[in-house]
């Protein structure tokens, strides 16, 4: 017969509080916000299911989440493939090494809510920078407050600058973990540049592209701040994406219960999401 | 398959070198038989690997030149000179299966998939890997993996050399021995020259036809093992080949004779040179216990097995015997005799006596 020590408890019983007060009481807070309604004094009525429905079904919601994925994609389908090739052109040894990764750290150091702010007035026109290099050197009709499809470029144009350094910089660490010996083999069996990155530096950078994704996805599906400070959510709904529609059920028009079903319902997208991917991502490994 | 030359090379890795000190490789002149198993062998940082760097091409000699069959190759990248190299941590593609890994070389030269599929068949034969072709080499273990990466030098028949930089690093002990008696095996049987690097004597004495023994960037002395072990022209190759290795003792030279502490030494035959550092070489095993000979005090007795060996003390120079049967107590008194035919003079650290006909074994 096993014996099992029942001490082991205790060592996680420190976790378990510090999960219960920053996961757990939060969400069952809002599990129950999304039940019920109420009209302030602490007054609730029981609506069940209601909210969800109703969030599902709403245009509102249908429509932010489709942005929502658009942005996620766009960003990932440009940033992934940007930041492995400027990772495989960083130098490998040298002087210079150190001067790329500080150069490739830079945009992240910055906080969010000032990316925004520097972008609205990079692209503003007559007095920033891009914006008026595009209006009146080049001549193109560009007003993000105006044009939806400016909005768009401007918002993705934004994270890819704020966001591929992170990329680069997870993919560096798993190409230069990479021994020599492996270059000096597939030299001596005469593969290609493509094979080499195909067989060689891809599989090494495996894992740590798996990271990368991850966290690329799930930042970028939860994006607030720099979009809210640069468009606003505007011209009218076009940047609108899921937690700026979230903030405005909430906060602008105080609907805490739709706004509790519409935050469960994300926060099952991102999971669901995430655990689809990672499974997808590593399935080869544990044949 | 072909002969290698390599003609007065010499490799520094700094852009510009200034004495010898600078060099990783001084001078070397070396002629590799077609089909033969070399071993290069000497201890870590003595340049061994920057030499098989050079052969494979993944290094640029500074001079010299490197001939594969008379054909100059010296500028040719490693994939143009059709050699192949096994590391010491096995390189394997690890998304690809054991098949595909095999097939790798070939396919990269555009080989027809009928002949690669039979090459890599009696590739996987002789390695005995055939019933893990279709598993993904990730899965397996360091001495098969080692195993695939030797194949992939293998298995393109057309191959120059073989090359293995201390491939044996990263295998379990029980199974180097499994893994260099199949190495031998394959030697004889595909009959590539083949070019062993390493810092372990057993190795290179077991795999090697001839032996390469390099030490600070010079080739001290090419031999068989026999040679290396019976007559070694360096007091470095005496030193590390051996266990224990060659007794090196300080001599005093008078009169075309040594004297140690002042006891003439019977030497194998006549001295050549003159000036110098001189000291006298002999090996533990011709080293005997009698009745007469130099006094000496008994330091240590270490029994490794079948023998004993005894240190005793000199003076203040310490001598190894290697003794069979009785063993005399720590701290007894005692009288070493050295057998003359193995008993030499070296200068410098070269040998510097003449070998008198018969005694040479």
């Amino acid at each position: 017969m096993k014996t099992e020590n029942q001490k082991a408890w205790f060592f996680v019983l420190p976790v378990l509080f510090l999960v219960a007060f920053n996961a757990l009481v939060p969400i069952m807070t809002v599990v129950n916000y999304s039940v019920q309604e109420t009209f302030g004094n602490n007054v609730f009525f029981w609506q069940g299911l209601d909210w969800f429905e109703q969030i599902l079904r709403s245009d509102r919601f249908q429509a932010a989440l489709g942005r929502q994925f658009l942005f996620t994609f766009l960003i990932l389908i440009i940033e992934v493939p940007l930041g492995i090739i400027i990772a495989l052109s960083m130098p490998k040894k040298g002087m210079w090494v150190p001067v790329c990764l500080v150069l490739m750290a830079l945009p992240m150091l910055i906080p969010w809510n000032v990316v925004g702010a520097m972008w609205n007035i990079f692209t503003l026109p007559k007095i920033g920078l891009m914006g008026y290099f595009l209006n009146d050197v080049l001549g193109i009709n560009y007003d993000m407050t105006q044009n939806p499809f400016a909005a768009w470029v401007t918002i993705i144009v934004m994270d890819v600058w704020h966001w591929t350094s992170l990329v680069v910089l997870l993919s560096y660490a798993g190409l230069v973990s990479i021994p020599d010996a492996y270059y000096q083999a597939a030299k001596i069996d005469g593969a290609s540049p493509w094979k080499v990155f195909r067989y060689i530096q891809l599989p090494k950078m495996k894992t740590v592209l798996t990271i990368a994704i991850l966290l690329r996805f799930m930042d970028s599906f939860n994006i607030y701040t720099e979009p809210f400070v640069l468009t606003g959510g505007g011209p009218g709904n076009s940047t609108t994406l899921l937690s700026i529609d979230l903030v405005k059920i909430a906060l602008g028009q105080f609907d805490l219960g739709p706004a509790a079903a519409m935050s469960l319902i994300y926060f099952a997208i991102t999971l669901l999401v995430s655990w689809l991917f990672y499974t997808l991502m590593t399935k080869d490994d544990a044949q | 398959m072909a002969k290698i030359t390599l003609s007065n090379l010499r490799h520094s890795y700094l852009p510009n070198p200034s004495g010898p000190a600078d060099y990783a490789l001084k001078e070397i002149d070396l002629d590799w038989r077609d089909g033969g198993a070399y071993a290069l062998l000497g201890p870590s940082g003595c340049g061994k690997s920057t030499l098989l760097n050079i052969i494979s091409g993944l290094l640029v000699p500074s001079e010299g030149r490197i001939l594969f069959d008379d054909r100059d190759v010296t500028d040719l990248p490693p994939d143009q000179r059709n050699i192949a190299q096994v590391f010491q941590f096995p390189v394997i593609y690890d998304t690809m299966t054991v098949r595909d890994n095999l097939a790798f070389p070939l396919r990269n030269r555009g080989v027809a998939e009928a002949r690669i599929a039979e090459r890599v068949a009696e590739i996987a034969t002789m390695l005995e890997v055939e019933e893990m072709l279709d598993t993904r080499a990730s899965h397996l273990s360091p001495d098969n993996k080692q195993k695939i990466s030797m194949g992939r030098g293998l298995v393109r028949d057309d191959v120059n050399v073989v090359m293995f930089d201390e491939p044996l690093t990263v295998i379990d002990p029980h199974l180097k021995w499994k893994l260099r008696s199949k190495l031998k095996e394959l030697h004889q049987r595909v009959r590539a020259t083949m070019i062993y690097v390493t810092h372990d004597q057993t190795e290179a004495l077991t795999f090697a036809d001839q032996v390469v023994v390099m030490q600070e960037g010079e080739v001290v002395q090419i031999g068989t093992p026999v040679e290396l072990f019976e007559r070694p022209q360096h007091t470095f190759v005496g030193h590390f080949i051996g266990s224990p290795g060659m007794n090196i003792l300080p001599v005093e030279e008078r009169d075309g004779g040594a004297f140690l502490h002042g006891h003439p030494v019977t030497l194998e035959g006549q001295v050549t040179g003159q000036g110098g550092r001189t000291e006298l070489g002999v090996r533990p095993e011709f080293v005997s216990l009698s009745d007469q000979g130099l006094e000496a005090r008994v330091r240590k007795v270490s029994d490794v097995g079948r023998h004993a060996v005894v240190e005793a003390m000199l003076g203040d120079t310490s001598v190894k015997a290697v003794v069979e049967g009785d063993v005399p107590e720590q701290g007894a008194q005692v009288h070493l005799a050295f057998r003359p035919d193995h008993t030499r003079l070296y200068r410098d650290g070269w040998l510097s006596t003449e070998n008198e006909g018969s005694a040479r074994t």
